[in-house]
């Protein structure tokens, strides 16, 4: 057997490599494509829309009453709570879908094709970042039905949304992990539902710190859900603001330092 | 001769799993490949080898003339591929899905939607277009997979088990496509299990085991290396048998097996075929049929191996997909 004779060279219209534009380019198709995907999947958006408006409408007419006095006033400390922990769960679409192509071979189709590398995962990424901010403003509207009203300014609303935008993206990359290492999309769900509860709900989120047992305190006042919870809450009607937001921007550092190489390191080599 | 895959010693391990042991390839542009071999034999992570979708552990490969590790990017503008599973995103239309690789490939997006109403009217998908695919059959699934790999007018295309799992009409409707393809001037490396699926379509077959090649021919070589042909006759009158059957006995030095008018015997030199023509003619024996039919690959497959080729599973017990 002799190489071929073809000369690489006459090939026509053949680059050596992908450009940063065409990358990014090309994760803008690969995040419309995720986002179409919901036309045919409705219980998709259903799980991002109805599940966290039943969370905020039950929470606050049976339980508002009780811890805060009033439904107003127990709004005022939940519906950021609430922002914050659907972000956790809504991010977990990124291992599904990630587990989705990889189970399914698209992830094949795509690697074979000639584009960037990362786009696959940016574009899951960025159209994650979609979702995340029509869940936030859903909640926000819903709220205000409700008679939650935004006492700070519009530029403190947009920093919270970005908060929670920044914190989702690190997140995204445990998602990731859980995506590659899960036997199937149903197993990536079963880990938000086992592992994502407890962790959400052992936190300020709908119940204030102070009535949870002395030795619990601690562990909800480290929890990253309580930490970003407060900096919404700061950023939405007022409270403590600095001290919450470098926190959590902390923790959104130290989750993507630690799990975007381990991520990367495992879908490397799963493929 | 201008190979557009070729490949030399390609040899991967999955843990105690030797998938390829020194794999060596060359398919001439414009012709069809048939890497044929049970399941476990290595085809598929042949394939993804050189759709630069694995690292080889050792071993040389160039697609299109580009290598396969160096220059995966330049091959990956040359080739298509078609796994064994329809990899088409279930929650997206055929149309959507063939709009997202147009767009991936840089089209624009009047250019990706033409370019993809193009390939379902081809294909026959046309009525299909708007559902998403995960109402489709296996049948047009598969159709839209291969269409899938067809948007960017790949020279170099890679089948991998194209027809598994397939009902035979569908089977029969896909072959036509490939064959399509051919006419067309594209490059095919096809791997099936199939031995009728190599013959059918395949300039030249590699018949692959235990993670080497252990013969590479044209579908008639290889049906000539296993040995034994057999030869019919059937003589226009019926009167004449007796005739026919101490030619055809005395030529193929065998004693003939008659099944009503037809005489079989046997052969291993072809050259055996105008000597009976010959005879029979100076017999005066009017002959309505004669026929020199080679070895199926079956038999090929079971002379070169040992084992039959639809046997269902080697001892690792490892699925090639699942390895890879």
């Amino acid at each position: 057997m002799r190489s071929t004779a073809a000369n690489p060279d006459a090939a026509e219209g053949i680059t050596p490599r992908v450009t940063p534009a065409q990358g990014l380019q090309q994760s803008a198709t690969l995040a419309w494509r995720t986002i179409v995907q919901i036309r045919h999947n409705p219980w998709e958006l259903g799980d991002y829309s109805f599940q966290p408006i039943l969370f905020v409408v039950l929470f606050t007419y049976i339980f508002g009453g009780a811890i805060a006095g009033s439904t107003g006033d127990y709004l005022r400390i939940t519906l950021p709570g609430i922002i914050v922990m659907n972000m956790f769960f809504v991010t977990m679409y990124v291992g599904t879908g990630l587990n989705t192509d990889l189970t399914k071979g698209v992830f094949d189709r795509l690697r074979s094709l000639p584009i960037a590398r990362w786009a696959p995962l940016a574009g899951r990424i960025a159209a994650d970042l979609v979702k995340h901010a029509w869940s936030v403003f859903l909640l926000l509207g819903v709220g205000y039905l409700m008679g939650f009203r935004v006492e700070t300014s519009v530029l403190e609303l947009l920093a919270m949304v970005g908060l929670v935008l920044i914190f989702a993206l690190a997140f995204s990359w445990i998602s990731v992990l859980v995506g590659v290492l899960a036997r199937d999309p149903e197993h990536v769900q079963l880990f938000g539902f086992t592992v994502l509860f407890p962790v959400t709900f052992v936190s300020n989120v709908f119940v204030p710190t102070e009535t949870m047992p002395g030795w619990l305190q601690p562990v909800v006042e480290a929890n990253p859900v309580t930490i970003l919870s407060d900096a919404a809450r700061g950023l939405l009607v007022g409270g403590p603001v600095a001290e919450p937001v470098a926190w959590t921007l902390l923790w959104a550092g130290g989750i993507m330092l630690v799990f975007a190489p381990i991520s990367v390191l495992a879908l490397k080599r799963k493929v | 001769m201008d190979h557009s895959i070729w490949a030399e010693g390609l040899a991967k391990r999955f843990g105690d799993t030797r998938a390829l042991a020194g794999v060596d390839l060359a398919v001439p542009t414009g012709s069809v490949l048939g890497l044929l071999g049970p399941n476990g034999a290595g085809k598929t992570t042949a394939v993804r080898v050189l759709a630069t979708l694995l690292r080889p552990d050792a071993g040389r490969a160039t697609v299109g003339g580009f290598d396969v590790l160096r220059e995966a990017h330049q091959v990956r503008q040359l080739i298509g591929l078609t796994g064994q599973y329809a990899a088409v995103d279930e929650n997206l239309t055929g149309t959507e899905n063939l709009l997202l690789i147009g767009r991936l490939l840089g089209r624009s997006r009047r250019e990706a939607r033409r370019r993809a109403g193009e390939l379902l009217e081809d294909f026959g998908l046309s009525d299909a277009a708007d559902r998403a695919t995960k109402t489709y059959s296996g049948g047009i699934r598969r159709r839209l997979d291969l269409a899938a790999s067809l948007v960017g007018r790949p020279r170099i295309l890679f089948l991998d088990e194209p027809t598994t799992g397939l009902d035979p009409r569908a089977r029969l409707e896909l072959w036509d496509i490939v064959r399509g393809l051919v006419r067309s001037g594209s490059t095919v490396l096809l791997t099936t299990q199939y031995l009728d699926e190599a013959d059918a379509l395949a300039d030249n077959i590699a018949v692959t085991d235990h993670g080497k090649v252990i013969a590479t021919g044209t579908p008639d070589e290889l049906k000539a290396r296993a040995g034994a042909q057999s030869l019919a006759v059937r003589a226009a009158d019926l009167s004449d048998l007796p005739t026919v059957v101490s030619v055809v006995g005395e030529l193929a030095k065998t004693e003939p097996e008659v099944d009503r008018e037809v005489v079989t015997a046997q052969v291993t030199d072809p050259a055996i075929l105008p000597a009976v023509v010959r005879r029979l003619d100076d017999a005066g024996v009017v002959v309505r049929t004669l026929t020199l039919r080679s070895a199926s690959l079956n038999e090929v497959f079971l002379s070169l191996t040992g084992h039959p080729a639809e046997e269902p599973e080697d001892v690792s017990g490892t699925r090639e997909g699942v390895q890879a």
